[in-house]
């Protein structure tokens, strides 16, 4: 009896430590930005209530909406293409048809390992118009070089730098996915007469619809929050990338260049919203296709 | 896989090597055509490294004057790694080490949490449990970066800004760790295990550390791994947090000499682009190198999380 007693009691006291620093380090900073979103510095009277005005005011920002509207674009283009790959990769490491498998799998997987601030420093080098190969290989054969850091061409070049660095993750979590679907599905599918192509269709896709929608997810977290890659290719293009190209950008900014916090944390406390908004959206939308 | 491994029985099964029989049959046809095909897409891959060990190689002024994807008549790659362990007193090295203590407490902390918390939530039914649940699970979804700021200012109250706390604390939290962690401990510890140890008279905390740590093992391989490599890559958090380049880690560091070596122009400070890239080598070797030693638990790990979503 005094066993099954303790038995319960000590649930509460293995997710304790977590939760105490879930709570201390995730709802409070939570909770404290949507407090101080409800307040605004003034030149007379300090800080005052103002209610949601700081909300009213931020939907009606165009610097925001352009931000927002940025990375939704990015995210509209850069994570098919991204996932799509990273779907294809994934089905050819596992049909058992190439050589070299495991050497292409890890190079591939590799990126992963390189921290965003490198890639985009890399990459950046390398679209540059003195020393990237890029231009120094057009300016060889007369051509003029293709200007990747101009204004027409950033969002393609930010969104081929996160596709370089993310391509191999998908793959991994898709690739593992695919290994454990059961063997006897393919022989069932084999004796029904279906063939590789028939299979990745109708048995390898479906199975990887959990796995997918996960990636997915990741996704939108990822590309709603775009700072790293848009922070360091800003240093070798102010012109182009200004200090609201992306909505998390432009929270940083307000935070540390503006000082003005009350406004920066309702940018955050927006953008998270977005951002948990769009997950529920994708979440959503899978799951009423699976039950029509 | 081999001590840490649970025994097979209660593996969960995405860790197990599900398809070795038809792999085997299968090697006797490999296509060429998908092959090539894979290795142009690996070209595109392993292209931007292996301009940065070429350049690596370089003086500024090589890099400017020699084709970027081979090298130049006068390889430096050890004189360029002196000078960057050389330039502002040795700060490199600092940041190096920062990243290595940053990442591996935050790591090895996020994971114990994760995996106590995992247990407790797989094992234990008490009041509030899936409340409590739901709600870290949807906190997967908010990102950490809108967290950033508002962290930022709470730190500022409590004077932990511009110390290493400041990039350590908001790392140990990892729900979707915690998340992974309870699907790996539903399979991979049986009740009957654990009733067996509580009739023998063993304490729960006992039990934990003991029995329960040992087969969650390859699980607590990949938050750990997953953790380390986010801490490692952290970029907003300490570049928000930290203002001494003392405290910096080598991300915040590099981008900071980047900044130098585009602002300077010709000059004095044009020899720190020699110092960026090299630098930029010599932080990811050792995550590499880690990576593709420790890769299997990726895969086994990930696959908890793909497959019971």
């Amino acid at each position: 009896m005094a066993a099954a007693r303790r038995h319960r009691s000590a649930g509460p006291l293995f997710v304790a430590p977590f939760l105490t620093l879930f709570l201390l380090l995730f709802l409070a900073p939570l909770g404290y930005a949507a407090y101080l979103s409800l307040f605004q510095e003034r030149l007379i009277g300090g800080t005052v209530f103002v209610g949601l005005d700081n909300y009213v005011q931020a939907l009606g920002d165009p610097q925001l909406l352009h931000g927002v509207g940025r990375v939704a674009l990015f995210f509209v283009i850069q994570v098919p293409v991204m996932l799509l790959l990273a779907l294809v990769f994934a089905l050819a490491l596992d049909s058992g048809l190439l050589r070299l498998a495991r050497v292409i799998r890890l190079g591939i997987f590799v990126p992963y390992a390189v921290p965003s601030v490198v890639a985009a420093l890399m990459w950046g080098y390398l679209y540059g118009p003195d020393f990237g190969p890029f231009a120094q290989l057009s300016r060889k054969l007369g051509l003029p070089a293709p200007d990747f850091l101009s204004s027409g061409w950033m969002l393609g070049s930010l969104a081929n730098i996160v596709t370089w660095e993310f391509v191999g993750y998908n793959m991994i979590i898709l690739y593992a996915a695919l290994r454990t679907i059961p063997q006897e599905l393919y022989e069932a599918a084999a004796m029904d007469g279906a063939g590789a192509w028939r299979i990745a269709w109708s048995v390898k896709l479906p199975a990887l619809r959990p796995a997918l929608l996960l990636t997915l997810l990741f996704s939108v977290i990822g590309s709603f929050q775009l700072f790293n890659e848009p922070n360091l290719l800003m240093k070798i293009a102010p012109d182009v990338i200004s200090s609201s190209y992306t909505a998390n950008l432009y929270a940083y900014s307000l935070a540390f260049t503006g000082q003005q916090v009350n406004y920066a944390a309702t940018v955050s406390f927006l953008l998270g919203l977005v951002i948990v908004v769009a997950s529920y959206g994708v979440l959503l939308t899978a799951n009423r296709r699976r039950t029509p | 896989m081999t001590t840490t491994s649970p025994p097979a029985t209660v593996a969960p099964k995405a860790a197990r090597p599900a398809r070795a029989t038809r792999t085997r049959a299968r090697r006797t046809h490999r296509s060429t055509p998908l092959t090539i095909a894979m290795l142009a897409a690996l070209a595109y891959f392993l292209l931007p490294l292996f301009w940065l060990l070429i350049a690596s190689t370089k003086s500024t002024q090589d890099l400017f004057n020699s084709f970027g994807l081979w090298f130049s008549h006068a390889p430096q790659l050890l004189a360029n790694i002196r000078a960057t362990f050389a330039q502002d007193d040795g700060v490199f090295l600092h940041w190096l080490l920062n990243t290595v203590v940053y990442a591996v407490v935050s790591a090895v902390g996020a994971a114990l949490l994760a995996a106590a918390g995992g247990y407790g939530f797989a094992k234990f039914r008490f009041r509030g449990d899936r409340v409590a649940f739901n709600l870290v699970l949807g906190a997967v979804m908010v990102p950490t970066t809108a967290l950033a700021i508002p962290t930022y200012l709470l730190f500022a109250k409590a004077g932990l800004v511009n110390t290493p706390w400041a990039v350590i604390l908001p790392s140990l939290v990892n729900p979707f760790g915690l998340y992974l962690m309870r699907i790996y401990a539903e399979d991979a510890v049986p009740d009957s295990l654990l009733e067996a140890a509580r009739i023998d008279g063993a304490g729960e905390v006992r039990i934990f550390l003991r029995i329960a740590l040992r087969l969650l093992g390859p699980g607590l391989v990949t938050v750990l791994l997953f953790t380390l490599v986010a801490t490692w890559n952290n970029y907003f958090l300490p570049l928000i947090m930290l203002n001494d380049p003392d405290l910096y880690p080598v991300t915040v560091g590099l981008s900071s000499w980047a900044a130098q070596a585009q602002n300077g122009g010709a000059g004095s400070s044009s020899d720190m682009l020699a110092l960026v890239v090299t630098g930029s080598l010599l932080s990811i070797v050792p995550l590499v190198v880690a990576f593709l030693m420790l890769q299997r638990y990726w895969q086994s790990g990930l696959a908890a999380g793909g497959v019971k979503q």
